[in-house]
């Protein structure tokens, strides 16, 4: 059953439950960061209104930076501004920024230790019709291999305003992880959020398989999971929304607990949140995974749900890949 | 305008100090840029002992100036001129690019806090004083009084990020932005014209609404001028294009590229710190 103590949206297993995107997420969450906090700025890439940077542009238009297409200059500069005390936010899409701009993110950023916040927004498959040149999954790789990254993959649009917000005060740089589709809504305002913390969403009773999702993809794993329920198979759901620092007491206990684990995320699974969780149980507490994502390949153009499908990550795959592991 | 015989020559002795400072502490360390440091070193006591606001006792003082230095590989010059400051003892020098020393090979600010950054990938200095600037902008206006300064090397402009940067402060007109480029004409494979030629170069920065400023880089009053005359422009970032000799102050190394990316041994820095001692301090142009 959905976790009570989180006080979660109870219509999102509806068939109409509400949708909206990531992005708008992190839009509303800066533009409240920008009126509780003068030191927050914005600067985008030429995609203001693309990655939902325009609510605080156009309500901060002397702390918003239009720096064109220019994705390195983006990231640097935004490291000149923290130097100066300010808590700068660059958006741009996920595949230019963190990806084009890399090593200035690892240099100017990162190695300087300066909190500088990266939204990447269209990241995943599901950017859909614009193809595999917009397709970010590798992201999550990229960044949480960088030293005080903190790298975050919300699930849905009010965590990622939440995310935003939580991001202020880190003292560290950031990287947001965002969709562009519309995607269901999982949360509601009332359900804690807090970076660095796993979250049990569906608690089974005895549960023989334990999944932890990040992103839009975790709505397919409880859908999967409410199924399997109907089959007499017990699974309890993790929205690991904090990849980096990860949380590795929650990963450990759900380990213990279910003995076996499938991750699910939009992304490669090699070096994606999968790899993150394997990392930790090697270690700790190994037991059989099986990984939900992109198999070394790059995405095309089509819907984001025949993608989602064709490339291994929807509910059916889900449910594939549990009845394997109970198998094994 | 203008700064006094006398100033001139307390400049040129320090310089001619730190010089020293920088041959000394490359054979030492076994591995480093010759080059750069030694044709930077007059502007870099320009800087430090005539044109910037800062405070060696203090150097987290908020109301300081900003140095960025890009091309982190002549760091060698950085450290010597900020010891002979009083940053830190001289004699700390001599840790350069040893394990555990505060002076790594290339700047890190984890390791030296006073530092405005770490650097040594080409191609981001300039934008990352952008930002400053910019900071500095959104906190006074055009009032602003603060100075950032962005030293880089001629062949970091190959680095398209570069003129990322120069576009930005085109276009935002941050007339409290001078840029050094240290026109030595030399990179590590060989001399910048033949390896990708820049010039007209002043026209370059004109084209992004910089106002551009060219000197002798090693002629201590015009140091001091340019960065003085710098300051009377509104509403426009400047460049000091600096013309600069590589290697210099030692004949022997002057304008070869070879020197670029390499430390002297014991032989050559002794000749090299006979020629400057015996220099005494009368270093002068050859322009």
């Amino acid at each position: 059953m959905l976790n009570p103590e989180l006080k979660l949206n109870t219509k999102l297993f509806d068939k109409n439950v509400e949708q909206i995107p990531i992005r708008q997420g992190f839009g509303e969450g800066l533009l409240e960061a920008g009126e509780k906090n003068l030191q927050v700025v914005g600067l985008c890439a030429d995609l203001t209104e693309s990655t939902k940077m325009d609510l605080f542009a156009k309500k901060f238009p002397e702390r918003f930076i239009e720096m064109g297409v220019a994705e390195q200059n983006l990231a640097s500069v935004a490291s000149g501004l923290a130097a100066m005390g300010k808590i700068p936010f660059i958006s741009s899409y996920a595949m230019f920024s963190p990806g084009r701009n890399w090593e200035q993110i690892r240099t100017t950023i990162c190695y300087n230790n300066q909190p500088v916040k990266i939204a990447g927004s269209h990241a995943g498959i599901s950017v859909g019709p614009d193809g595999g040149t917009h397709q970010a999954i590798e992201d999550i790789a990229i960044t949480r291999v960088i030293p005080r990254m903190i790298v975050i993959s919300p699930c849905d649009a009010i965590e990622a305003k939440k995310a935003t917000l939580a991001s202020v005060d880190t003292g560290t740089p950031v990287y947001i992880r965002l969709a562009r589709e519309k995607t269901p809504i999982m949360t509601t305002g009332a359900t804690p959020f807090e970076i660095g913390r796993a979250q049990i969403y569906w608690q089974s009773t005895k549960p023989q398989v334990g999944i932890a999702a990040t992103g839009a993809l975790l709505h397919k794993a409880l859908l999967a999971t409410k199924e399997l329920e109907g089959k007499g198979i017990e699974v309890e759901v993790m929205n690991l929304s904090t990849i980096k620092p990860l949380d590795e007491k929650a990963v450990i206990e759900l380990a213990q607990k279910t003995g076996r684990i499938i991750t699910v995320e939009e992304h490669q699974i090699r070096g994606g949140m999968g790899s993150a969780v394997a990392e930790c149980l090697a270690k700790n507490f190994p037991v059989p995974m099986e990984f939900i994502g992109v198999n070394d390949q790059f995405g095309q153009s089509g819907t984001p749900e025949e993608l989602i499908e064709h490339y291994g990550m929807g509910t059916k795959s889900i449910i594939q890949a549990v009845t394997k592991i109970l198998k094994r | 305008m203008g700064i006094t015989d006398e100033k001139v020559k307390q400049l040129e002795e320090k310089a001619n100090d730190i010089r020293i400072s920088i041959i000394d502490i490359l054979e030492d360390a076994g591995s480093g840029h010759t080059a750069g440091p030694l044709d930077m070193a007059d502007i870099f006591t320009v800087l430090f002992f005539h044109t910037l606001k800062h405070n060696p006792q203090e150097p987290a003082w908020p109301e300081r100036d900003r140095l960025v230095l890009s091309n982190g590989h002549i760091c060698p010059v950085l450290y010597s001129t900020m010891a002979h400051a009083g940053y830190f003892p001289i004699k700390e020098l001599k840790t350069l690019r040893k394990f555990g020393s505060r002076l790594q090979g290339h700047p890190h600010r984890d390791f030296l806090s006073m530092l405005e950054t770490s650097s040594g990938p080409l191609g981001s200095g300039l934008s990352q004083a952008v930002g400053m600037a910019l900071a500095d902008k959104i906190d006074h206006g055009l009032t602003s009084n603060r100075r950032i300064y962005a030293l880089l090397s001629d062949g970091e402009l190959e680095c398209g990020q570069t003129w990322e940067a120069a576009m930005l402060a085109g276009k935002e007109r941050l007339h409290n932005l001078v840029a050094v480029v240290d026109r030595n004409n030399i990179q590590i494979d060989g001399y910048t014209e033949n390896v990708m030629p820049l010039e007209p170069l002043s026209d370059k920065w004109r084209a992004w609404n910089w106002h551009v400023i060219e000197i002798d880089g090693h002629n201590m009053e015009e140091i001091a001028d340019a960065f003085e005359s710098a300051r009377a422009i509104f509403g426009k970032p400047i460049v000091i294009i600096a013309h600069t000799i590589a290697g210099k102050g030692v004949k022997e190394f002057e304008r070869d590229y070879r020197w670029h990316g390499k430390p002297p041994n014991k032989e050559e820095e002794t000749i090299a710190i006979n020629e400057l001692r015996t220099l005494g301090g009368k270093i002068r142009s050859e322009h």
